[in-house]
């Protein structure tokens, strides 16, 4: 694991908490505005959520990233859970299994600048979210 | 950690410390709405203004406080939503309709003392 990698593991709604505040130190060392920093903690606290409602357990890595000319925040959301059987659905507004708000993974493609998800269902679902330094 | 909940006058003020677990904010959901009985309260003021974020489950918390408080003849106050919370709520899609909000628990107190004057 390099410096600029930390791992926390999601088995609960502490580790929802404790996950957010991490990342929110990370994006404020490298430099993000306290605005930009709340939108990356909003943003994993919504991931690690989906972790503990859908899969129980999973874990949230930050990376920080380099692009050209810039550095950033990578958020990488992972579980071994059941899986997204329609991912365009589930990325539309309004739409939940899980009798929640359904905001989730739509809310969170608008606060951050980079969404990827991939998802299996039966293997797990992994949300890879970044957010690069104004 | 939970959140202390304190009694002045005819009003309840539960202010947020930090970051709540989900635990906590149903904690509190069920500890407001006893307090609310038990001390015949008026209204209820939420202060998060330290709360570091507000995500889906804590907003349709603080709804659902707002809808069971009402449903007691009381009202909730929200106040102290800092500028970026408000920025990354509205982002994710988050609203408290339905939920009187305040700048901050001067603003809380003056809106409820102005709205029960002639009631008191």
């Amino acid at each position: 694991m390099s410096a600029g990698e930390i791992r926390v593991a999601i088995n609960s709604d502490q580790d929802i908490v404790s996950a957010r505040q991490k990342g929110r130190a990370m994006a404020a060392e490298l430099g993000f505005s306290t605005g930009d920093a709340t939108l990356i903690a909003t943003a994993i606290s919504e991931l690690a959520r989906n972790i503990v409602s859908y899969a129980r357990k999973g874990q949230i890595t930050l990376k920080t990233v380099n692009g050209l000319n810039r550095q950033g925040v990578a958020v990488i959301a992972s579980d071994d859970g059941p899986g997204i059987r329609d991912i365009q659905q589930a990325l539309r507004d309004g739409f939940s299994t899980s009798g929640s708000l359904g905001l989730g993974l739509p809310g969170v493609r608008r606060l951050m600048d980079e969404f990827e998800i991939t998802s299996q269902p039966g293997r797990g679902t992994t949300v890879t979210v970044k957010k690069w330094r104004q | 950690m939970e959140v202390p909940i304190l009694k002045q006058g005819a009003f309840l003020i539960a202010t947020f410390q930090a970051a709540l677990s989900d635990a906590d904010l149903n904690h509190l959901r069920m500890g407001l709405v006893q307090q609310v009985v038990r001390f015949r309260s008026r209204a209820v003021i939420v202060d998060v203004t330290a709360m570091d974020v507000m995500d889906s489950f804590a907003s349709r918390t603080l709804r659902e406080i707002a809808h069971m408080i009402r449903l007691r003849g009381a009202e909730t106050v929200i106040v102290g939503i800092q500028p970026e919370v408000a920025f990354a709520m509205v982002q994710l899609g988050l609203t408290l309709e339905g939920v009187a909000t305040a700048l901050d628990l001067e603003e809380g107190l003056a809106y409820l003392n102005e709205k029960f004057k002639t009631a008191n």
